[in-house]
């Protein structure tokens, strides 16, 4: 009886106190960079995920780690869903790490808001010579430059060969690839009896419109003499909106279902024979080895080109310094080492990507014609600064206007014209508040 | 009302129940069988419930690319010491608060209210540069701070409830045969309000197990990051994801609460059944 009316409240001291000390010495184990014995310790935080990417990521940094005492790099693996929010907060508190993985369309923000060092005056003349005018289009913004891109990937047509080749079509490549009028012939003859030609999946609509429309001239942003953004619908732009509306609701050779999907959703389909081709980004490639049926015949093949060839639009991935980070120059020779040629090679690899620095596209294993690496390489030339991603306010017009008045159309809810009035009329007034 | 249209209601009843709980278990019970399947079985066109060729390889690769063990042990600390501190300052105060109401108990239900009307988001860059003065960034200390803090109001509201529901006259029974207030408190208070602490520290318990935006931005390092966190290393770009490890991982991540639950379930139900004979 006794024991009993003690026990609780001497449990509960004991379990407080704990508690406290436990507290005190998790509260005291606070990390953070320090300069003991003149080491400098930088933080790199990689968004790598595929375990190829993870492993080629690390066993770089241990490399770096071994060869440079003096300059020493942590790993922290950060994740793409999430990268933007941690990064704001990470940046207003003065704690982001000092190397930041990133892609160039999630750049504009920081840079603007002053977050990352302008590598301008930072990068060896040999990384600046290495990686192409285009790609640093894509990480300039204003008169600095925030990010070095080093990762790339078109969006390709991954098809089913068997199908392919028993319908006859002519089989597209980068020399001689389709017209959008051409390949919606294709995906009309490859289509019938409950199969697709193809499964378009769009999810998120905006880049992928965007990107591909570059082929047919389409660029949907311009800038007026002061800079200043502003939406335009020109036929060009119309092109890739109408295919896509034309093969799903006209010629039933794009599946209606897979317009809500994201691309992993559609391979399932894809495997059983159900759509002959997806348009997917060049990584998927490796789901698709990982995941394919044993016997199942594939291949990639270029999107369709239009008036303007090949072009694409693509937000590299890229590697960009804190502008608080105490150790730029450190920070800046780190990326230099990490981007060389033969350790870019190895990053294009592990993720299934292709590498900016046009040393590295050179290497033989990215020319193979083995998991359709040939015809990504080939299409790398092509690659430009994706339309929007420097056009202030764009994540807001995209969210708010574009994808709904895209995935309306494409599901055949709404006209061209009603396309054109929401992207345009809509999409400027959200643009011009972010002019004032 | 006849017999055979009592058991027509019965039975319709148990079928919405049934569905209930096919509708709730249905993410589970697909995590499970997913966590199984090999990556050609994901990628299946016709998938089956029942995994045709199991195995562990998706758990294997898990523990293999991501600290799994020891970001299961930071959320538990980090979980445990949150619902246990929520519930040591929540049970008194909750206990002043429903005994004795006046303006300050007023006062205290009206901040529990307000304070549940904050989005995270808006807190979150304040709270960043407070725990940055302390020190407190990068440590599960400081993460625990938060957790205590974000469940408290929760868990207050709560116990408040509970406090209530013990008559008021069992303790005055008790003054009346010569028991201070302290033995009062601990003698027949506390164990009458024993279902209501679990179930507010199970609450408290699984908000912090499961949390993930705070301990996101606040935890820097990798041997610091909690489980919920570390699921997300899984996750590619454009919603791209290592599905097959990233089950298997999210199951191992459900197991501790399910267990939890599992364990004092009972003494919830019957702390309630108790208090429904005595009332």
């Amino acid at each position: 009886m006794r024991k009993d009316e003690q026990g609780p409240h001497t449990g509960l001291l004991s379990v407080a106190a704990a508690l406290v000390l436990l507290l005190s010495l998790l509260t005291g184990c606070s990390g953070g960079s320090s300069d003991a014995q003149g080491v400098v310790r930088l933080r790199f935080q990689s968004l790598a995920w595929q375990k190829e990417s993870v492993d080629a990521t690390k066993a770089l940094v241990e490399e770096w780690n071994a060869t440079h005492p003096a300059v020493q790099v942590q790993y922290v693996q950060g994740s793409w869903d999430t990268v933007h929010d941690q990064l704001l907060t990470a940046f207003e508190g003065g704690e982001a790490p000092d190397v930041i993985h990133d892609a160039s369309d999630d750049l504009a923000d920081f840079a603007y808001g002053g977050y990352l060092a302008d590598l301008s005056g930072l990068l060896p003349p040999r990384l600046k010579a290495d990686i192409p005018a285009r790609s640093w289009q894509t990480t300039t913004f204003g008169k600095g430059v925030y990010g070095v891109p080093f990762l790339q990937e078109p969006r390709v047509l991954i098809a089913n060969a068997k199908i392919l080749k028993a319908s006859g079509v002519r089989i597209a490549t980068p020399e001689r690839p389709w017209t959008w009028a051409e390949f919606r012939q294709v995906t009309k003859k490859l289509s019938g009896n409950g199969k697709y030609g193809v499964a378009w999946p769009l999810k998120e609509p905006v880049s992928v419109t965007l990107n591909l429309g570059l082929s047919a001239g389409g660029r949907l942003f311009t800038r007026d003499g002061e800079g200043r953004a502003k939406v335009e619908f020109t036929a060009g732009d119309a092109v890739v909106p109408d295919t896509v509306n034309a093969q799903v609701n006209t010629d039933r050779s794009a599946a209606r279902t897979t317009l809500g999907m994201g691309g992993s959703d559609t391979l399932p389909g894809f495997f059983g024979g159900k759509y002959a081709m997806v348009p997917l980004g060049f990584s998927y490639r490796q789901q698709i080895v990982q995941q394919a049926p044993p016997g199942f015949e594939w291949t990639v093949l270029p999107a369709p080109a239009g008036s303007a060839g090949l072009d694409q639009g693509v937000s590299p991935q890229t590697l960009s310094v804190a502008r608080d980070s105490p150790h730029k120059k450190e920070a800046a020779e780190f990326v230099d080492f990490l981007l060389g040629p033969a350790n870019m090679v190895r990053l294009a690899k592990g993720d299934w990507m292709l590498p900016t620095g046009t040393e590295a596209l050179k290497d033989p294993a990215l020319g193979t014609v083995e998991d359709g690496w040939a015809t990504g390489a080939a299409l790398a030339p092509h690659l430009r600064s994706a339309p929007a991603q420097s056009v202030r306010g764009y994540p807001e017009w995209k969210d708010k206007v574009a994808t709904p008045a895209l995935q309306e159309y494409y599901s055949g809810a709404i006209d061209a014209a009603e396309l054109k009035k929401r992207l345009v009329e809509d999409g400027n007034r959200v643009l011009a508040r972010y002019r004032r | 009302m006849s017999t055979r249209t009592r058991a027509w209601g019965r039975t319709g009843q148990y079928l919405a129940l049934l569905g209930y709980l096919a509708f709730l278990a249905f993410p589970f019970l697909w995590l499970i069988s997913t966590a199984f399947k090999s990556p050609r079985e994901l990628g299946s066109l016709h998938p089956t419930w029942i995994p045709r060729h199991p195995t562990l390889d998706n758990f294997r690769q898990g523990f293999d690319e991501q600290p799994l063990l020891h970001a299961g042990l930071n959320s538990l600390v980090a979980a445990v010491s949150a619902a246990v501190i929520a519930v040591l300052i929540a049970t008194p105060m909750a206990y002043v608060m429903a005994r004795h109401r006046g303006r300050l108990a007023a006062a205290a239900t009206g901040w529990v209210v307000i304070s549940q009307a904050f989005p995270f988001v808006l807190l979150i860059i304040p709270l960043f540069l407070v725990l940055k003065d302390l020190h407190a960034i990068n440590s599960v200390g400081g993460l625990v701070m938060v957790y205590v803090v974000w469940s408290l109001p929760f868990a207050l509201w709560m116990l408040n409830g509970y406090v209530r529901a013990v008559p008021a006259e069992l303790e005055e029974a008790a003054a009346v045969d010569g028991a201070g207030r302290l033995r009062t408190l601990v003698s027949v208070t506390a164990p009458l309000l024993a279902p209501g602490i679990v179930a507010t520290a199970l609450f408290a318990f699984i908000t912090a197990w499961n949390e993930f935006f705070f301990a996101l931005v606040l935890l820097k390092t990798p041997e610091k990051q909690t489980l919920p966190v570390v699921l997300t290393h899984f996750l590619g770009a454009e919603g791209v994801a290592d599905l097959g490890p990233l089950a298997a991982a999210a199951f191992l991540a459900t197991l501790p609460s399910l267990v939890i639950f599992a364990v004092i379930q009972r003494r919830i139900t019957g702390g309630m059944l108790t208090g429904a004979v005595k009332s």
